[in-house]
Protein backbone atom coordinates (compact mmCIF):
# COMPACT_ATOMS: atom_id res chain seq x y z
CA UNK A 1 0.00 0.00 0.00
CA UNK A 2 1.39 3.48 -0.85
CA UNK A 3 2.89 5.29 2.12
CA UNK A 4 0.34 8.12 1.96
CA UNK A 5 -2.52 5.65 2.31
CA UNK A 6 -1.44 4.68 5.84
CA UNK A 7 -2.25 8.25 6.77
CA UNK A 8 -5.35 8.51 4.61
CA UNK A 9 -7.00 5.37 6.00
CA UNK A 10 -5.32 5.30 9.43
CA UNK A 11 -8.41 6.32 11.36
CA UNK A 12 -10.51 3.53 9.99
CA UNK A 13 -7.68 0.97 9.98
CA UNK A 14 -7.18 1.30 13.74
CA UNK A 15 -10.78 0.26 14.35
CA UNK A 16 -11.40 -3.03 16.07
CA UNK A 17 -11.58 -5.90 13.53
CA UNK A 18 -10.31 -3.62 10.75
CA UNK A 19 -6.53 -3.24 10.45
CA UNK A 20 -4.51 -3.49 7.27
CA UNK A 21 -6.22 -6.68 6.08
CA UNK A 22 -9.61 -4.93 5.92
CA UNK A 23 -8.14 -1.95 4.08
CA UNK A 24 -6.57 -4.27 1.52
CA UNK A 25 -9.92 -6.03 1.07
CA UNK A 26 -11.51 -2.68 0.29
CA UNK A 27 -8.73 -1.87 -2.17
CA UNK A 28 -9.20 -5.18 -3.97
CA UNK A 29 -12.98 -4.89 -4.01
CA UNK A 30 -15.04 -4.10 -7.09
CA UNK A 31 -18.38 -2.44 -6.32
CA UNK A 32 -21.07 -1.56 -8.86
CA UNK A 33 -23.39 1.35 -8.09
CA UNK A 34 -26.47 1.40 -10.31
CA UNK A 35 -27.95 4.90 -10.33
CA UNK A 36 -25.89 8.05 -9.66
CA UNK A 37 -28.80 10.00 -8.15
CA UNK A 38 -30.02 10.71 -4.63
CA UNK A 39 -28.92 7.34 -3.24
CA UNK A 40 -25.97 6.75 -5.57
CA UNK A 41 -24.21 10.06 -4.87
CA UNK A 42 -23.78 9.67 -1.11
CA UNK A 43 -23.04 5.96 -1.53
CA UNK A 44 -20.32 6.70 -4.09
CA UNK A 45 -18.87 9.49 -2.00
CA UNK A 46 -18.31 7.27 1.03
CA UNK A 47 -17.22 4.20 -0.94
CA UNK A 48 -14.59 6.30 -2.69
CA UNK A 49 -13.41 7.99 0.49
CA UNK A 50 -13.11 4.61 2.25
CA UNK A 51 -10.76 3.38 -0.46
CA UNK A 52 -12.78 0.91 -2.53
CA UNK A 53 -10.36 -0.01 -5.33
CA UNK A 54 -12.75 -0.20 -8.27
CA UNK A 55 -16.16 1.42 -8.55
CA UNK A 56 -18.47 1.00 -11.54
CA UNK A 57 -21.27 3.53 -12.04
CA UNK A 58 -24.35 2.94 -14.22
CA UNK A 59 -26.71 5.78 -15.17
CA UNK A 60 -28.13 6.99 -18.49
CA UNK A 61 -29.15 10.48 -17.32
CA UNK A 62 -27.67 13.94 -17.25
CA UNK A 63 -27.22 16.31 -14.33
CA UNK A 64 -30.34 18.45 -13.90
CA UNK A 65 -30.81 21.38 -11.57
CA UNK A 66 -34.01 19.82 -10.12
CA UNK A 67 -31.89 16.99 -8.70
CA UNK A 68 -29.12 19.00 -7.05
CA UNK A 69 -30.89 19.22 -3.67
CA UNK A 70 -30.18 15.54 -3.12
CA UNK A 71 -27.62 14.40 -5.71
CA UNK A 72 -24.75 15.87 -3.81
CA UNK A 73 -21.82 14.81 -6.01
CA UNK A 74 -23.12 16.86 -8.92
CA UNK A 75 -22.65 20.60 -9.13
CA UNK A 76 -24.35 23.59 -10.68
CA UNK A 77 -21.45 23.94 -13.08
CA UNK A 78 -21.83 20.36 -14.33
CA UNK A 79 -25.49 20.65 -15.38
CA UNK A 80 -25.97 18.74 -18.61
CA UNK A 81 -23.04 16.38 -18.01
CA UNK A 82 -23.77 12.66 -17.94
CA UNK A 83 -24.27 11.91 -14.23
CA UNK A 84 -21.76 9.08 -14.48
CA UNK A 85 -19.00 11.44 -15.62
CA UNK A 86 -19.95 14.11 -13.11
CA UNK A 87 -19.78 11.51 -10.32
CA UNK A 88 -16.45 10.24 -11.69
CA UNK A 89 -15.02 13.77 -11.57
CA UNK A 90 -16.23 14.20 -7.98
CA UNK A 91 -14.77 10.85 -6.90
CA UNK A 92 -11.42 11.62 -8.49
CA UNK A 93 -11.15 14.82 -6.53
CA UNK A 94 -12.00 12.98 -3.29
CA UNK A 95 -9.68 10.04 -3.86
CA UNK A 96 -7.67 9.85 -7.08
CA UNK A 97 -6.56 6.28 -6.33
CA UNK A 98 -10.06 4.91 -6.99
CA UNK A 99 -10.47 3.33 -10.40
CA UNK A 100 -13.87 4.46 -11.72
CA UNK A 101 -15.53 2.56 -14.56
CA UNK A 102 -18.27 4.62 -16.24
CA UNK A 103 -21.30 2.90 -17.77
CA UNK A 104 -23.36 5.66 -19.43
CA UNK A 105 -26.42 3.50 -20.04
CA UNK A 106 -29.49 2.21 -18.30
CA UNK A 107 -29.34 -1.39 -17.20
CA UNK A 108 -31.34 -3.68 -19.50
CA UNK A 109 -31.71 -7.39 -20.11
CA UNK A 110 -28.97 -7.34 -22.77
CA UNK A 111 -26.25 -5.58 -20.81
CA UNK A 112 -27.12 -6.72 -17.27
CA UNK A 113 -24.89 -9.81 -17.25
CA UNK A 114 -21.82 -8.31 -18.96
CA UNK A 115 -21.99 -5.16 -16.81
CA UNK A 116 -22.60 -6.83 -13.44
CA UNK A 117 -20.47 -9.95 -13.79
CA UNK A 118 -17.06 -8.38 -13.10
CA UNK A 119 -18.11 -6.83 -9.77
CA UNK A 120 -18.26 -8.37 -6.28
CA UNK A 121 -21.17 -6.40 -4.83
CA UNK A 122 -24.03 -4.44 -6.40
CA UNK A 123 -25.78 -1.38 -4.95
CA UNK A 124 -29.29 -0.75 -6.27
CA UNK A 125 -29.66 3.03 -6.19
CA UNK A 126 -32.29 3.21 -8.93
CA UNK A 127 -35.74 4.75 -8.85
CA UNK A 128 -38.17 2.44 -10.65
CA UNK A 129 -39.70 -1.02 -10.18
CA UNK A 130 -38.77 -2.65 -13.54
CA UNK A 131 -35.05 -1.94 -13.03
CA UNK A 132 -35.24 -3.16 -9.44
CA UNK A 133 -36.64 -6.55 -10.51
CA UNK A 134 -34.05 -6.82 -13.29
CA UNK A 135 -31.13 -6.03 -10.97
CA UNK A 136 -32.35 -8.55 -8.41
CA UNK A 137 -32.76 -11.34 -10.97
CA UNK A 138 -29.34 -10.63 -12.48
CA UNK A 139 -27.71 -10.67 -9.04
CA UNK A 140 -29.36 -14.01 -8.26
CA UNK A 141 -28.18 -15.46 -11.58
CA UNK A 142 -24.62 -14.19 -11.04
CA UNK A 143 -24.59 -14.94 -7.30
CA UNK A 144 -23.85 -11.37 -6.19
CA UNK A 145 -25.06 -9.82 -2.93
CA UNK A 146 -27.36 -6.87 -3.62
CA UNK A 147 -27.48 -3.88 -1.29
CA UNK A 148 -30.78 -2.27 -2.13
CA UNK A 149 -31.84 1.21 -1.05
CA UNK A 150 -34.98 3.21 -1.73
CA UNK A 151 -36.27 6.56 -0.54
CA UNK A 152 -39.18 8.87 -1.15
CA UNK A 153 -40.81 11.72 0.75
CA UNK A 154 -39.50 11.38 4.33
CA UNK A 155 -39.10 7.57 4.21
CA UNK A 156 -36.35 5.15 3.30
CA UNK A 157 -35.68 1.41 3.19
CA UNK A 158 -32.54 -0.69 3.12
CA UNK A 159 -32.17 -4.42 2.53
CA UNK A 160 -29.46 -6.85 1.48
CA UNK A 161 -30.93 -9.34 -0.97
CA UNK A 162 -29.26 -12.59 -1.96
CA UNK A 163 -27.19 -12.35 1.21
CA UNK A 164 -24.68 -15.21 1.60
CA UNK A 165 -25.58 -17.12 4.79
CA UNK A 166 -23.41 -19.26 7.00
CA UNK A 167 -25.46 -22.28 5.97
CA UNK A 168 -24.12 -21.86 2.44
CA UNK A 169 -27.56 -20.82 1.27
CA UNK A 170 -28.64 -17.31 0.30
CA UNK A 171 -31.09 -14.92 1.89
CA UNK A 172 -34.27 -13.90 0.05
CA UNK A 173 -34.15 -11.99 -3.23
CA UNK A 174 -36.19 -8.91 -4.08
CA UNK A 175 -38.90 -11.11 -5.64
CA UNK A 176 -39.13 -13.26 -2.51
CA UNK A 177 -40.09 -10.20 -0.48
CA UNK A 178 -42.09 -8.38 -3.17
CA UNK A 179 -43.46 -11.15 -5.42
CA UNK A 180 -45.99 -8.91 -7.17
CA UNK A 181 -45.17 -5.37 -8.29
CA UNK A 182 -47.59 -2.71 -7.07
CA UNK A 183 -49.95 -1.16 -9.58
CA UNK A 184 -48.33 1.69 -11.43
CA UNK A 185 -50.66 4.36 -10.08
CA UNK A 186 -49.54 3.38 -6.57
CA UNK A 187 -45.88 4.05 -7.33
CA UNK A 188 -45.08 7.68 -6.62
CA UNK A 189 -41.95 9.25 -8.06
CA UNK A 190 -39.71 11.82 -6.42
CA UNK A 191 -40.85 14.30 -9.05
CA UNK A 192 -44.53 13.80 -8.25
CA UNK A 193 -44.56 13.38 -4.48
CA UNK A 194 -41.19 14.75 -3.41
CA UNK A 195 -38.20 13.59 -1.40
CA UNK A 196 -35.98 15.21 1.21
CA UNK A 197 -32.29 15.15 0.25
CA UNK A 198 -31.14 14.08 3.69
CA UNK A 199 -33.42 11.03 3.50
CA UNK A 200 -31.82 9.72 0.30
CA UNK A 201 -28.53 10.70 1.96
CA UNK A 202 -29.21 8.56 5.03
CA UNK A 203 -30.06 5.51 2.95
CA UNK A 204 -27.25 5.99 0.42
CA UNK A 205 -24.68 6.28 3.21
CA UNK A 206 -26.11 3.15 4.84
CA UNK A 207 -25.77 1.33 1.51
CA UNK A 208 -22.09 2.28 1.37
CA UNK A 209 -21.62 1.23 4.98
CA UNK A 210 -23.31 -2.12 4.36
CA UNK A 211 -21.11 -2.73 1.31
CA UNK A 212 -18.00 -2.00 3.39
CA UNK A 213 -19.21 -4.38 6.10
CA UNK A 214 -19.92 -7.11 3.56
CA UNK A 215 -16.48 -6.73 1.96
CA UNK A 216 -14.62 -6.68 5.27
CA UNK A 217 -16.92 -9.11 7.09
CA UNK A 218 -18.02 -6.87 9.94
CA UNK A 219 -20.84 -7.09 12.48
CA UNK A 220 -23.77 -9.13 11.20
CA UNK A 221 -21.69 -10.00 8.12
CA UNK A 222 -18.72 -11.42 10.05
CA UNK A 223 -17.81 -14.95 8.94
CA UNK A 224 -18.88 -16.48 12.28
CA UNK A 225 -22.34 -14.87 12.19
CA UNK A 226 -25.39 -16.78 11.00
CA UNK A 227 -26.74 -13.85 8.98
CA UNK A 228 -30.36 -12.88 9.53
CA UNK A 229 -32.11 -11.19 6.60
CA UNK A 230 -33.54 -7.89 7.79
CA UNK A 231 -35.28 -4.93 6.25
CA UNK A 232 -34.34 -1.60 7.77
CA UNK A 233 -37.01 1.06 7.55
CA UNK A 234 -36.38 4.71 8.23
CA UNK A 235 -38.68 7.64 8.54
CA UNK A 236 -37.60 11.14 9.38
CA UNK A 237 -41.09 11.73 10.80
CA UNK A 238 -41.49 8.59 12.93
CA UNK A 239 -40.29 7.95 16.44
CA UNK A 240 -38.12 5.90 16.56
CA UNK A 241 -36.73 6.84 13.16
CA UNK A 242 -35.25 3.41 12.46
CA UNK A 243 -36.77 -0.06 12.76
CA UNK A 244 -35.08 -3.30 11.86
CA UNK A 245 -37.54 -5.95 10.72
CA UNK A 246 -36.89 -9.65 10.44
CA UNK A 247 -37.90 -10.88 6.99
CA UNK A 248 -38.74 -14.27 5.50
CA UNK A 249 -36.09 -16.69 4.17
CA UNK A 250 -35.94 -17.25 0.44
CA UNK A 251 -39.11 -18.76 -0.97
CA UNK A 252 -38.94 -22.20 -2.49
CA UNK A 253 -41.53 -21.13 -5.04
CA UNK A 254 -39.70 -17.93 -6.03
CA UNK A 255 -39.46 -17.80 -9.83
CA UNK A 256 -35.97 -16.25 -9.58
CA UNK A 257 -34.13 -17.88 -6.69
CA UNK A 258 -36.40 -20.86 -5.98
CA UNK A 259 -35.12 -22.98 -8.87
CA UNK A 260 -31.84 -23.42 -10.70
CA UNK A 261 -31.62 -21.23 -13.79
CA UNK A 262 -34.87 -19.37 -13.03
CA UNK A 263 -33.29 -15.96 -12.61
CA UNK A 264 -31.21 -16.27 -15.79
CA UNK A 265 -34.32 -17.14 -17.81
CA UNK A 266 -36.17 -14.16 -16.37
CA UNK A 267 -33.36 -11.77 -17.29
CA UNK A 268 -33.14 -13.21 -20.79
CA UNK A 269 -36.90 -12.88 -21.29
CA UNK A 270 -36.58 -9.28 -20.20
CA UNK A 271 -40.30 -8.67 -19.60
CA UNK A 272 -39.75 -6.20 -16.78
CA UNK A 273 -41.72 -3.24 -18.07
CA UNK A 274 -44.73 -5.47 -18.75
CA UNK A 275 -44.37 -7.09 -15.30
CA UNK A 276 -44.70 -3.64 -13.73
CA UNK A 277 -47.75 -2.57 -15.73
CA UNK A 278 -46.25 -1.29 -18.99
CA UNK A 279 -44.56 1.96 -19.89
CA UNK A 280 -45.15 4.70 -17.39
CA UNK A 281 -47.37 7.40 -18.72
CA UNK A 282 -45.65 10.68 -19.53
CA UNK A 283 -47.57 13.03 -17.27
CA UNK A 284 -46.49 16.15 -19.07
CA UNK A 285 -47.69 14.62 -22.36
CA UNK A 286 -51.04 13.43 -20.99
CA UNK A 287 -51.64 16.80 -19.36
CA UNK A 288 -51.33 18.46 -22.75
CA UNK A 289 -53.71 16.18 -24.62
CA UNK A 290 -56.61 17.95 -26.24
CA UNK A 291 -60.03 16.96 -24.99
CA UNK A 292 -63.59 18.08 -24.58
CA UNK A 293 -64.04 20.96 -22.20
CA UNK A 294 -60.37 21.89 -22.20
CA UNK A 295 -58.99 25.34 -22.90
CA UNK A 296 -55.47 26.55 -23.62
CA UNK A 297 -53.47 28.90 -21.41
CA UNK A 298 -54.03 31.74 -23.92
CA UNK A 299 -57.78 31.51 -23.37
CA UNK A 300 -57.23 31.51 -19.63
CA UNK A 301 -55.10 34.63 -20.04
CA UNK A 302 -57.84 36.37 -22.04
CA UNK A 303 -60.65 35.49 -19.62
CA UNK A 304 -58.88 35.33 -16.26
CA UNK A 305 -60.67 38.39 -14.89
CA UNK A 306 -64.17 37.12 -15.61
CA UNK A 307 -63.94 33.41 -14.82
CA UNK A 308 -63.46 31.64 -11.50
CA UNK A 309 -60.03 29.95 -11.50
CA UNK A 310 -59.89 26.83 -9.31
CA UNK A 311 -56.41 25.52 -8.47
CA UNK A 312 -56.60 21.87 -7.32
CA UNK A 313 -52.97 21.26 -6.31
CA UNK A 314 -51.90 20.43 -2.73
CA UNK A 315 -51.63 23.27 -0.24
CA UNK A 316 -47.84 22.95 -0.33
CA UNK A 317 -47.72 23.31 -4.10
CA UNK A 318 -50.18 26.20 -3.95
CA UNK A 319 -47.88 27.91 -1.43
CA UNK A 320 -44.99 27.75 -3.92
CA UNK A 321 -46.75 29.71 -6.63
CA UNK A 322 -50.24 30.46 -7.90
CA UNK A 323 -52.16 32.89 -10.03
CA UNK A 324 -53.31 35.81 -7.82
CA UNK A 325 -56.97 35.30 -8.70
CA UNK A 326 -56.89 31.52 -8.20
CA UNK A 327 -59.05 30.03 -5.55
CA UNK A 328 -57.51 26.98 -3.90
CA UNK A 329 -59.39 23.70 -3.50
CA UNK A 330 -57.21 20.57 -3.17
CA UNK A 331 -58.34 17.76 -5.47
CA UNK A 332 -59.49 15.48 -2.64
CA UNK A 333 -61.63 18.21 -1.09
CA UNK A 334 -63.16 18.95 -4.46
CA UNK A 335 -63.94 15.30 -5.19
CA UNK A 336 -65.58 14.99 -1.80
CA UNK A 337 -68.19 17.67 -2.57
CA UNK A 338 -67.79 19.07 -6.10
CA UNK A 339 -70.79 21.41 -6.14
CA UNK A 340 -69.69 23.26 -3.00
CA UNK A 341 -66.74 24.68 -4.94
CA UNK A 342 -68.61 26.39 -7.77
CA UNK A 343 -69.20 30.13 -7.83
CA UNK A 344 -72.70 30.98 -9.05
CA UNK A 345 -73.06 32.67 -12.41
CA UNK A 346 -69.45 32.31 -13.46
CA UNK A 347 -67.57 29.95 -15.73
CA UNK A 348 -65.05 27.84 -13.87
CA UNK A 349 -61.54 27.10 -15.16
CA UNK A 350 -59.79 24.29 -13.26
CA UNK A 351 -56.01 24.07 -13.22
CA UNK A 352 -53.11 22.17 -11.71
CA UNK A 353 -49.39 21.79 -12.37
CA UNK A 354 -49.39 19.74 -15.60
CA UNK A 355 -53.06 19.37 -16.57
CA UNK A 356 -53.87 15.85 -15.30
CA UNK A 357 -55.56 16.36 -11.93
CA UNK A 358 -57.49 19.29 -13.43
CA UNK A 359 -59.12 16.86 -15.88
CA UNK A 360 -60.20 14.62 -13.00
CA UNK A 361 -61.59 17.60 -11.11
CA UNK A 362 -63.39 19.07 -14.14
CA UNK A 363 -65.00 15.71 -14.89
CA UNK A 364 -66.27 15.46 -11.30
CA UNK A 365 -67.69 18.99 -11.48
CA UNK A 366 -69.43 18.32 -14.79
CA UNK A 367 -70.88 15.03 -13.55
CA UNK A 368 -72.21 16.78 -10.47
CA UNK A 369 -73.69 19.64 -12.50
CA UNK A 370 -75.48 17.58 -15.13
CA UNK A 371 -77.08 20.30 -17.28
CA UNK A 372 -74.93 23.40 -17.65
CA UNK A 373 -71.84 21.28 -17.33
CA UNK A 374 -70.13 23.12 -20.16
CA UNK A 375 -69.47 26.13 -17.89
CA UNK A 376 -66.62 24.01 -16.43
CA UNK A 377 -63.35 23.92 -18.36
CA UNK A 378 -59.87 22.79 -17.47
CA UNK A 379 -56.55 24.16 -18.58
CA UNK A 380 -54.38 22.14 -20.97
CA UNK A 381 -50.79 21.77 -19.73
CA UNK A 382 -51.55 23.51 -16.40
CA UNK A 383 -49.20 25.99 -14.78
CA UNK A 384 -46.21 24.54 -16.60
CA UNK A 385 -47.76 25.58 -19.91
CA UNK A 386 -48.65 28.96 -18.37
CA UNK A 387 -45.02 29.51 -17.38
CA UNK A 388 -43.84 28.61 -20.87
CA UNK A 389 -46.41 30.31 -23.06
CA UNK A 390 -47.83 33.22 -21.10
CA UNK A 391 -45.62 34.35 -18.23
CA UNK A 392 -42.00 33.27 -18.33
CA UNK A 393 -41.39 34.90 -14.96
CA UNK A 394 -43.88 32.53 -13.31
CA UNK A 395 -41.95 30.12 -11.03
CA UNK A 396 -41.96 26.47 -12.08
CA UNK A 397 -40.86 23.63 -9.81
CA UNK B 1 -62.12 -0.49 27.23
CA UNK B 2 -60.44 -3.86 26.93
CA UNK B 3 -62.10 -6.92 28.42
CA UNK B 4 -62.23 -10.59 27.40
CA UNK B 5 -64.52 -9.69 24.53
CA UNK B 6 -62.09 -7.27 22.92
CA UNK B 7 -58.41 -7.15 22.10
CA UNK B 8 -56.20 -4.08 21.75
CA UNK B 9 -53.40 -4.01 19.20
CA UNK B 10 -51.07 -1.30 17.97
CA UNK B 11 -50.97 -0.42 14.30
CA UNK B 12 -47.95 1.22 12.66
CA UNK B 13 -47.97 2.56 9.10
CA UNK B 14 -45.05 3.57 6.92
CA UNK B 15 -43.74 4.00 3.41
CA UNK B 16 -46.87 5.89 2.35
CA UNK B 17 -49.52 3.54 3.77
CA UNK B 18 -50.14 6.12 6.50
CA UNK B 19 -51.63 8.44 3.86
CA UNK B 20 -54.62 6.06 3.68
CA UNK B 21 -55.07 6.29 7.46
CA UNK B 22 -55.32 10.07 7.96
CA UNK B 23 -51.51 10.36 8.04
CA UNK B 24 -51.39 8.80 11.51
CA UNK B 25 -48.33 6.58 11.72
CA UNK B 26 -49.33 4.98 15.02
CA UNK B 27 -52.74 3.97 16.23
CA UNK B 28 -54.03 1.82 19.00
CA UNK B 29 -57.23 -0.01 18.17
CA UNK B 30 -59.62 -2.27 20.04
CA UNK B 31 -61.44 -4.94 18.09
CA UNK B 32 -63.67 -7.91 18.99
CA UNK B 33 -61.57 -10.78 20.33
CA UNK B 34 -63.73 -13.19 18.39
CA UNK B 35 -63.97 -12.72 14.63
CA UNK B 36 -67.44 -13.31 13.21
CA UNK B 37 -67.78 -15.88 10.43
CA UNK B 38 -67.01 -14.41 7.03
CA UNK B 39 -66.95 -16.07 3.62
CA UNK B 40 -65.66 -19.59 4.05
CA UNK B 41 -64.14 -18.76 7.44
CA UNK B 42 -66.05 -19.73 10.58
CA UNK B 43 -66.12 -17.61 13.70
CA UNK B 44 -62.67 -17.80 15.33
CA UNK B 45 -60.30 -15.83 17.59
CA UNK B 46 -59.31 -12.58 15.87
CA UNK B 47 -56.56 -13.15 13.33
CA UNK B 48 -54.80 -10.98 10.75
CA UNK B 49 -57.46 -11.88 8.14
CA UNK B 50 -60.06 -10.36 10.43
CA UNK B 51 -57.88 -7.38 11.33
CA UNK B 52 -57.46 -6.46 7.65
CA UNK B 53 -61.21 -6.77 7.06
CA UNK B 54 -61.94 -4.74 10.20
CA UNK B 55 -59.47 -2.03 9.15
CA UNK B 56 -60.93 -1.76 5.68
CA UNK B 57 -64.44 -1.42 7.11
CA UNK B 58 -63.75 0.75 10.13
CA UNK B 59 -60.69 2.86 9.36
CA UNK B 60 -60.77 3.37 5.60
CA UNK B 61 -63.31 5.72 4.14
CA UNK B 62 -62.61 5.56 0.44
CA UNK B 63 -60.07 4.10 -1.98
CA UNK B 64 -60.06 0.74 -0.15
CA UNK B 65 -58.31 -0.80 -3.17
CA UNK B 66 -55.15 1.08 -2.19
CA UNK B 67 -54.99 -1.11 0.92
CA UNK B 68 -56.85 -4.36 0.38
CA UNK B 69 -56.96 -6.90 -2.40
CA UNK B 70 -59.56 -9.60 -1.67
CA UNK B 71 -59.01 -10.72 1.91
CA UNK B 72 -55.36 -9.69 2.03
CA UNK B 73 -53.33 -6.50 1.54
CA UNK B 74 -52.58 -5.26 -1.97
CA UNK B 75 -49.27 -6.13 -3.67
CA UNK B 76 -46.46 -3.89 -2.48
CA UNK B 77 -47.59 -3.79 1.16
CA UNK B 78 -45.64 -5.88 3.65
CA UNK B 79 -47.14 -6.88 7.00
CA UNK B 80 -45.01 -7.45 10.07
CA UNK B 81 -46.08 -8.67 13.49
CA UNK B 82 -43.87 -7.55 16.36
CA UNK B 83 -41.09 -6.67 13.90
CA UNK B 84 -41.25 -10.03 12.11
CA UNK B 85 -42.44 -10.70 8.56
CA UNK B 86 -45.96 -12.13 8.80
CA UNK B 87 -44.95 -14.92 6.45
CA UNK B 88 -42.94 -16.35 9.35
CA UNK B 89 -46.00 -16.11 11.60
CA UNK B 90 -48.71 -17.78 9.54
CA UNK B 91 -49.81 -14.77 7.48
CA UNK B 92 -53.60 -14.28 7.47
CA UNK B 93 -54.08 -17.10 9.99
CA UNK B 94 -51.87 -15.52 12.64
CA UNK B 95 -53.95 -15.24 15.81
CA UNK B 96 -53.64 -11.77 17.35
CA UNK B 97 -52.36 -11.52 20.90
CA UNK B 98 -53.06 -8.70 23.33
CA UNK B 99 -50.57 -5.85 22.77
CA UNK B 100 -49.32 -7.07 19.39
CA UNK B 101 -47.81 -4.47 17.15
CA UNK B 102 -48.72 -4.86 13.49
CA UNK B 103 -46.69 -2.87 10.94
CA UNK B 104 -47.95 -2.16 7.43
CA UNK B 105 -45.33 -0.73 5.09
CA UNK B 106 -45.35 -0.09 1.42
CA UNK B 107 -42.43 -0.87 -0.83
CA UNK B 108 -40.51 2.24 -1.92
CA UNK B 109 -38.95 2.74 -5.34
CA UNK B 110 -37.58 6.25 -5.45
CA UNK B 111 -33.98 7.22 -5.29
ZN1 LIG C 1 -36.35 -15.09 -4.62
Amino acid sequence: MPLEDYKRYGRQMILEDFGLPAQLKLRNARVLVIGAGGLGCPALQYLAAAGIGTIGIVDPDEVDVSNLHRQVLHTSLRQGWPKVLSAKAAIESINPAVHVIPHITSLNSTNAFPVISSYDIVLDCTDNPPTRYLISDACVALDKPLVSGAAIRYDGQLCVYNLPLQSGDRGPCYRCLWPTPPRQEEVGTCEEIGVLGTVTGMIGVLQAQTAIQLIVGLGPYAPNEVGVPTLLIYSALASPMFRSLKIRPKRNDCPACGREGGARELVEKGEYVALCGGMREDLEGSGKRKGQGRVGVKELEARRAEVDVLDVRSKEEFSICHLPEAHHVPLNTLLHDPLAQLSPGKDTYVMCKLGNDSQVAARALRDALGSGADRVKDVVGGLRAWSREVDQSFPMY
Amino acid sequence: MEDEKTITVKLVFGGGVEVLFSNKRNQSITIPAQAPASGSHPSRPADLRYLILWMSESLLTDRKELFVDGETVRPGILVLVNDTDWELEGELDYELQKGDEVVFISTLHGG
